[in-house]
């Protein structure tokens, strides 16, 4: 079946078999492949993604919820070379090891940032929690988020 | 993932009707549970029927002064509203405690009263289950079975429910309203959930056909004194080992009214009515907490893996009732 | 000609920000699964619903019929490998099953969907045979010629049996650590494309040329007519140190489909089978102490697993031969072989599991010589290396355990267990020593290519799983050629480029970084300060004859705070410090990331990870993320990270110790320590969760 979807502020097209998430669309029907696929049962948070504005797993949206919406991934969040204030934090802290949760968390962490411009360290540890990463340890990962706190406006 | 019938029905007759005449076809709302349990074949509907836009998704005053949650409303909506907040803090506090924020913006209200048990023996399509298989047997009395149920369990299934938001709906004294082929019904949630008796493949009472439309709370002012507790192995993003939802209502020490649920113990959210039952006009003690606690689990069977989940229940109605005799004097 | 003016370092111990940083927070970077390759299959397997037995029969005729179902692949249709000698990875050469959930074939189709669903279509019948899939104590046990990084598998010095019985204070301990899988985030995965003869590899790995001699070995191919290809990894930990089946899977099943190519990621579920797991261990542990303390005897017992296809030994005991000093000593390793797939290398093996116990069984031991825990391993600290009876090129242990005391505020501690309440939280504190052994693997090789513009190539195929390895190097670079890190452009992750020892055993940095070295100065000696465009040499990591003279380890101490709540249990640990002695470190900011994960990793070992296998059904049974706990970000607290400055010019040019594991060693130990201080309760058995703790 035919799925149109506005990614990144672009309209798309594509085809998708019936059981595909809006994860595989994003990564093997259109190339974004920045949203991960670290467990696709919602229990890691590395496909995090908006779709029509909220924060959701992409693993365990079926392709056909998505018709018609507005999905934002880590590729939309920067402008063209200029990163994104959640993005330069993440890089500066170095909240980033393996990268593999990387993308997931800053648009986590982006949500996050857009409904509470100053969490406290609470805060910010339990909003993320939906975000695992099996490298940092999360201290600069809350951290960057806390740098990018300040700096988004 | 099984081929089906993706549907996006107009209305809720429309949607009911749908389903009614298609055997294998299933609801689908937020699909963080169905969507998970559809890849790993455990479900295996021919045809989805997408409710999640049908139903209300607002949260309304009821002319008894109670309040009517759409099915429809997302788990973070719901645990945001400053009604649900100020008025039944436990269901609030219970939405927070389950799962990611990302999951609590897609499931729903219906939706999550209609999790599945995490049972790891249900969710693997290669060993046996009775609920998933019946008459295949239950792997997991014999086997690991920490998270199982000490209460109200069979021969035939120890699978636990692992809602959060039931289990202060439970104690909440909610109402489900529900629209099926034979038309309306308004179940109290009590009523809902079911043990696994000798039918461990229903979870619930409801029919083929039914849709939850709305989940209704009583105007009960004490419930503005209620609280949820919930335990986990992690300190977020975990099924609860136990949990525990409570309301309580005091005078001059006195319990005048009580409501206490228990999560991860049983096949539905567990009411301790026991417990509720030997509180009421009791002052209110550690010791008598600790009592009730105990009559209530009198009849708890442990397995060879949970038996913790006896003293910590115990532990855990104690403490909730505790603290909310220190705030609610 | 160049006429950059050489600088006199100064790049090595900077705070470089990760050069792989934008890409991978732009989600830009290419992980295996993500090279753009033209017309792609996807590979779903097959897996056997039996635990030991034979495949009688098997029936693909509705998965075939599937659209978009290209071919199913089993061991009737398979291509024959040329080695079929590692059991391991020689798949769908037989219909025998070993263990359950091992491959008996994959579907491939145009979707990955299509393969999932047809693979639930295909019908495979069994003769199964009795099996034993879980460890028991009891069980036949054998013991292995030696252990892995070819320890040797028993040890005894003085007289074991004498000393302990004229010791003053005896401690006879048992400790268990679970079954754990790495789970790196970014699951297993392979990309294989098959043309004209050669093949490629899109692959997620700590070593692309390990990977690449492994597979031209088992398909019979040139080594140079097989490339791997590996520029961003999502993590190992071990687990993708050394190929497993599900590489050979798909290469294997892109054999049938000559050009066009594979993929495959296994599923976060199927990470539970087959691609190395920590092998579970029951220890046991006796010290025996003189009044003063001291150590007189010490015996360490370890029984552990491997799969009967192929050995994998534990090297748990190999720590307690050198952690402290003690005149009478035995080290043991018993195996039991069982009918489960192949253990393997996760986060320190050896000294993860190894050091629970030791550390463990020493806070004991302290408590019962009525010693301060600190002041009980001062008093063990041994001037040479038993082990190799050669001294330390730096051991700066005690300095650890004394900084981190200072720093985690350890004389405030109440040391009578539970003595310490605030409001509904039991708090304790805990220590631990660290430690981790230098490797320096062989045969690396660098290349040193300038490229004109004061640009200089660094080129080989390491991989750089996430520790920072892209970053590091540059320094490295840029130091030992005499540029600035903006002059160097690092080439790795690639078999196209020299050979390259797998990320593994924290060895990287010494075995890359001495090759860089040797390589920079063949270089300038060969074509001096101003060479011409093209100017390149290559260079082997040199053999170290310090090796010969020194034992070089590096060291640590772990101080946690645990809370453990009356009436739940539950535990939780609002700071950890860490102090480490690892040598130089040439990235402060990437380091204290490796060593912050490292003790996220022990904490997560003390209190999260079990793999709990099922003996009726042989496998782990609580196989995703739901049910196998790693820490979430609200599970962490503060983290203090410091080092103390060492000087050891014997380990490598750099003079770096490996820190990527030694954040796991010990920290354990220190939690359930902690707990212990806590709650006055001894959790021997990991992982501490509440159920342990309640009364």
């Amino acid at each position: 079946m035919k799925l149109r979807l506005m990614v990144n502020g672009e309209s798309r097209e594509t085809e998708v078999r019936e059981g595909e998430s809006l994860l595989y669309v994003l990564r093997e029907r259109l190339g974004l492949f920045g949203s991960k696929n670290a467990c696709e049962q919602g229990e890691c948070g590395s496909c995090s993604v908006y779709l029509d504005g909220e924060l959701v797993c992409a693993c365990l949206v079926l392709a056909g919820q998505a018709e018609g919406s507005e999905v934002v991934t880590v590729e939309g969040l920067s402008e063209g070379e200029r990163l994104h204030p959640v993005q330069e934090a993440f890089l500066e802290a170095g909240a980033v090891q393996c990268g593999f949760c990387t993308p997931g968390l800053i648009v986590a962490a982006h949500d996050l940032l857009s409904r509470n411009s100053e969490p406290t360290e609470a805060e910010v540890r339990e909003a993320l929690a939906g975000n695992l990463c099996r490298c940092t340890g999360y201290e600069k990962i809350l951290t960057a988020v806390q740098m990018a706190a300040e700096t988004t406006p | 993932m099984r081929p089906y019938k993706y549907v996006r029905a107009q209305d809720v007759d429309g949607a009911v009707a749908t389903l009614a005449e298609a055997p294998n076809a299933a609801f689908l709302a937020g699909g963080t549970n169905l969507v998970d349990l559809m890849k790993l074949e455990v479900m295996t509907p021919d045809m989805l029927v997408d409710v999640r836009r049908l139903t209300s998704d607002r949260v309304e005053g009821l002319d008894d002064g109670g309040l009517r949650i759409g099915a429809a409303v997302p788990n973070s909506v719901l645990a945001a509203d400053h009604k649900i907040r100020s008025r039944y803090p436990a269901l609030s506090q219970a939405l927070l405690a389950g799962a990611s924020g990302q999951l609590r913006n897609l499931a729903t209200t219906g939706g999550n009263l209609l999790q599945h048990t995490r049972c790891v023996y249900w969710q693997d399509v290669t060993t046996p289950c009775n609920k998933r298989e019946p008459g295949s047997g239950c792997s997991a009395i014999e086997g690991h079975n920490k998270n199982h149920a000490i209460l109200g369990a069979s021969e035939h299934c120890v699978a636990t429910h692992p809602s959060d938001m039931a289990v202060a709906m439970a104690a909440l004294d909610a109402f489900i309203n529900v629209q099926g082929p034979e038309g309306e019904r308004r179940i109290p949630i009590e009523e809902l959930h079911r043990l696994p008796g000798d039918e461990p493949q229903r979870d619930t009472t409801l029919q083929h056909g039914e849709l939850i439309t709305s989940v209704d709370l009583p105007p009960v002012e004490f419930f503005s004194n209620s609280k949820y507790r919930k335990v986990r192995e992690r300190a977020s993003y975990a099924f609860a080992l136990v949990s525990v939802a409570a309301a309580l209502d005091i005078e001059d020490g006195i319990v005048g009214d009580v409501r206490i649920a228990l999560g991860g113990v049983a096949h539905k959210p567990w009411r301790a009515t026991k417990a509720e039952e030997a509180l009421r006009g009791e002052p209110a003690s550690e010791a008598n907490f600790r009592a009730a606690a105990d009559i209530e689990l009198e009849d708890a069977q442990p397995l060879r893996d949970n038996a913790f989940k006896v003293p910590l229940a115990r532990n855990v109605i104690t403490r909730t009732l505790l603290d909310l005799s220190e705030e609610g004097r | 000609m160049s006429t950059t003016t050489r600088t006199t370092g100064g790049a090595i111990g900077a705070s470089l920000d990760r050069i792989d940083g934008p890409r991978k927070v732009t989600g830009t970077a290419p992980y295996a699964y993500e090279h753009r390759v033209d017309n792609p299959l996807y590979l779903f397997p097959l897996r056997s619903e039996i635990v030991r037995g034979q495949v009688t029969g098997i029936d693909a005729s509705a998965a075939e019929a599937l659209p978009g179902v290209v071919v199913v692949v089993t061991h009737e249709n398979a291509p024959q490998l040329a080695d079929t000698g590692d059991r391991e990875l020689a798949i769908l050469q037989s219909g025998e099953v070993a263990f359950r959930n091992q491959y008996v074939g994959a579907v491939l189709a145009e979707t990955f969907e299509a393969a999932r669903h047809a693979a639930g279509l295909v019908e495979v019948s069994y003769a199964e045979e009795p099996h034993e899939a879980e460890l028991r104590e009891d069980g036949d046990l054998y013991t292995p010629e030696q252990l892995n990084a070819g320890f040797p598998t028993d040890t005894e010095e003085g007289d074991v049996e004498e000393a302990f019985s004229s010791a003053a204070v005896t401690l006879d301990g048992r400790y268990t650590t679970p079954m754990e899988h790495n789970n790196p985030m970014e699951p297993h995965t392979t990309v294989a494309v098959w043309k004209a003869g050669d093949l490629t590899l899109y692959e997620s790995t700590q070593g692309a040329h390990p990977v690449q001699r492994t597979v031209a070995k088992i398909f019979g191919i040139d080594r140079n007519r097989a490339r791997v290809v590996a520029p961003y990894v999502g993590g190992g930990f071990g687990s993708k140190g050394l190929p497993h089946a599900n590489t050979i899977l798909a290469a294997l099943a892109a054999q049938m489909v000559e050009g066009r190519p594979v993929k495959f990621a296994v599923t976060r579920q199927q990470m539970f089978t087959g691609v190395g797991y920590r092998t579970p261990t029951i220890q046991k542990i006796r010290l025996g102490a003189d009044s003063e303390g001291r150590l007189t005897a010490v015996t360490h017992d370890v029984i552990e697993q491997t799969s009967k296809i192929k050995e994998f030994a534990e090297q748990t005991a190999a720590v307690t031969r050198s952690m402290y000093a003690t005149d009478n000593r035995r080290t043991t390793h018993r195996l039991a072989a069982l009918d489960v797939p192949v253990p393997s290398w996760m986060r320190a093996p050896g000294e993860a599991p190894g050091m629970f116990a030791l550390e463990s069984a020493m806070d004991e031991m302290a408590e019962k010589c009525g010693l301060d825990p600190i002041e009980f391993r001062i008093r063990n600290e041994p001037e040479i290396d038993a082990e190799t009876g050669l001294p330390y090129s730096s051991r700066n242990l005690v300095a650890c355990l004394r900084e981190g005391a200072e720093r985690f505020g350890w004389r405030d501690r109440t040391p009578a267990p539970r003595s310490h309440q605030e409001g509904r939280w039991l708090v304790g504190n805990g220590v631990a020593s660290a430690t981790y052994p230098v490797f320096r693997l062989p045969g690396s090789r660098a290349t040193i290519r300038y490229e004109g513009d004061d640009k200089y190539a660094v080129e080989f195929g390491a991989a750089d799983v996430g520790t920072g390895a892209w970053t590091a190097l540059t320094q490295i670079s840029a130091d030992a050629i005499g540029v600035g890190v903006d002059n160097i452009e690092l080439r790795i992750g690639d078999t196209a480029f020299p050979f390259a020892s797998v990320a593994g055993g924290s060895s990287g940095i010494t075995a890359w970084g001495s090759a860089i070295f040797e390589a920079a100065r063949v270089f300038r000696e060969r074509h001096g300060d101003n060479p011409s465009e093209g100017d390149e040499v290559q260079a082997r990591t040199p053999n170290n004859p310090e090796t010969e003279n020194y034992a070089m380890h590096a060291f640590g101490a772990f101080f946690v705070e645990a809370r453990v709540d009356v009436d739940t249990c539950e535990v939780r640990v609002p700071r950890m410090t860490g102090v480490f002695a690892a040598g130089k470190i040439i990235n402060a900011k990437t380091a204290r990331s490796q060593f912050m994960g490292g003790m996220t990793m022990g904490l997560s070992m003390a209190l999260h990870e079990e793999s709990l296998v099922d003996g009726r059904f042989g496998h782990v049974i609580n196989q995703d993320f739901a049910e196998y706990h790693i820490p979430t970000n609200a599970d962490i607290g503060e983290m203090d990270i410091s080092w103390i400055d060492e000087d050891d010019p014997y380990v490598n040019p750099m003079g770096s110790k490996g820190i990527g594991e030694i954040g796991i060693v010990g920290s354990a130990a220190a939690v359930a320590n902690a707990v212990y201080n806590a709650t006055g309760i001894r959790v021997r058995d990991l992982p501490i969760t509440p159920d342990k703790l309640i009364q």
